[in-house]
C-alpha cells in the first residue's frame, strides 16, 4: 500500500473536535467538518443534525479531487481553497496540509473574510495534530483492532 | 485505504465498482440501495447526465454491522464507464479498498469489457496499486439476455488468475448481494492480515 492507513485515536480525535468546535463558533458559522481526501467524515460541529454530513463528505472529496486533477492539468501543485456561494448559505473549503479538507458552511451572519480568517488558524492547528497522528499510524507496533479477528468473525457478519 | 476510528469505534473502507459503459454498475448500488433497511444506508447520490449515464460517480454509504464492537461501514462508488471520462475514473480510485469489475456479458461488449479491464489495471497502476494485490472479483452481468458469451469464455478472458466470480442480473437483483458481500469479506479480510 502506498498510502498509510488513516486510523483515528481518542487523543488527536479530541484535539481536531475541539478545534473544530471553535472555529465554529469564532467563524459563525453554521456547520464544520474535516474530511480526508478519500471521502470518509474525520469530525463535524455546529447544526450536523440538518445536514447530510455523510453525502457532503463524498461530494467534497469527490470536489476537491476533480480539482486537484484540473490543477495538474494546469501544472498546479493543487487549488487549496474553493469558496460557493450561494444565496443563504456558502460554503468555504480548504485543503489543510495536502490531506485533509476543512469545510465550513455560513450564512449571511458571518462573512467570507471572517471565515478565511479563521480558517487560516485552524488549518494550523490541524496541519500539527494530523502530522503527529500521522507519525504515530506509522510507528511500529500500533495495534489493530483487526489483527485479532477470526475468520468466524467475518463470516458472522454475513449471516442474514 | 480503509480509515479506522478508535474514538466512534468505526471502521471505514471504499469500494469501486468499475465496468465498460452500461454493464450496469449503477444498477447494482441501485438494487443495493432499495433492497437495504433505512437504518444501514445512507442517502444515494448520483451524478448523472440528463440521461442517465454516470458523469461522475454515483455514491452509496452502506453499513455492514459489528466485528468486535468495531461498525463497519463500506462506502459504495461506481465510475462513470464510457472511455472519455478516464480522468474522473482515475480520481474515484483514489484510496480504494476493493473493486468489483461488472462486465456486460453480451458477445459485443467482449472488447468493451476487455478494454475496461485493462484501463482498470493501469488506473490502478498510476496510483501504487496492483489489481493482483487488491481484493477484487468480477460479475458477470446480464445473464437474462440472449446474446451472451458463456461464463467460461468470459472467465478465460476476464478472470485468469481464478479470483471470486459471480453470474448476476442486476436489474432484478440477482448476484448483487452475493458479489457485495465477496468482496467486502475480502476487504476486512485483507485488514486482519495487515492488523
Amino acid at each position: 500500500m502506498i498510502n498509510p492507513q488513516m486510523v483515528m485515536y481518542e487523543e488527536e480525535f479530541n484535539q481536531i473536535q475541539t478545534v473544530v468546535d471553535r472555529l465554529v463558533r469564532d467563524a459563525n458559522a453554521k456547520v464544520v467538518f474535516i474530511v480526508d481526501k478519500n471521502g470518509q467524515l474525520i469530525a463535524a460541529s455546529g447544526d450536523i443534525d440538518n445536514v447530510d454530513t455523510t453525502s457532503l463528505a463524498s461530494l467534497t472529496a469527490g470536489n476537491i479531487a476533480a480539482t486537484g486533477g484540473m490543477a495538474k492539468l494546469l501544472k498546479e501543485n493543487e487549488f487549496a481553497t474553493q469558496f460557493h456561494e450561494g444565496e443563504k448559505a456558502n460554503i468555504h473549503i480548504q485543503l489543510v496540509g495536502n490531506r485533509v479538507i476543512l469545510v465550513v458552511i455560513f450564512d449571511s451572519r458571518s462573512s467570507l473574510g471572517l471565515v478565511r480568517l479563521r480558517v487560516k488558524k485552524a488549518s494550523e492547528e490541524l496541519n500539527l495534530i494530523f502530522e503527529s497522528l500521522l507519525k504515530k499510524v506509522q510507528e511500529p507496533g500500533a495495534d489493530s483492532p483487526f489483527a485479532e479477528i477470526t475468520d468466524d468473525d467475518i463470516d458472522n457478519l454475513f449471516n442474514d | 485505504m480503509s480509515f479506522i476510528n478508535y474514538m466512534a469505534r468505526e471502521i471505514n473502507c471504499k469500494l469501486v465498482y468499475y465496468g465498460p459503459g452500461l454493464c450496469g454498475k449503477t444498477t447494482n448500488l441501485q438494487y443495493i440501495y432499495e433492497r437495504t433497511n433505512p437504518e444501514a444506508k445512507g442517502k444515494m447520490i448520483s451524478l448523472a447526465t440528463e440521461t442517465e449515464r454516470t458523469l461522475f460517480f454515483d455514491f452509496l454509504p452502506l453499513s455492514l454491522g459489528e466485528i468486535r464492537g468495531f461498525k463497519t461501514r463500506f462506502h459504495l462508488y461506481t465510475v462513470p464507464g464510457q472511455v472519455f471520462y478516464d480522468a474522473s475514473r482515475k480520481l474515484i480510485l483514489k484510496g480504494v479498498d476493493g473493486v468489483i469489475f461488472v462486465a456486460d456479458s453480451q458477445i459485443e461488449r467482449t472488447e468493451a469489457n476487455l478494454e475496461s479491464v485493462e484501463n482498470l489495471r493501469t488506473n490502478l497502476a498510476e496510483q501504487g496499486y496492483s489489481l493482483d494485490k487488491l481484493p477484487y472479483v468480477v460479475q458477470y452481468n446480464k445473464r437474462d439476455l440472449p446474446n451472451v458469451a458463456s461464463v467460461e469464455e468470459l472467465r478465460g478472458m476476464l478472470n485468469p488468475t481464478n479470483i471470486p466470480d459471480f453470474e448476476a442480473v442486476a436489474r432484478t437483483g440477482v448476484g448483487v448481494f452475493d458479489t457485495l458481500k465477496a468482496v467486502a469479506k475480502l476487504v476486512l479480510t485483507e485488514l486482519k492480515k495487515n492488523g
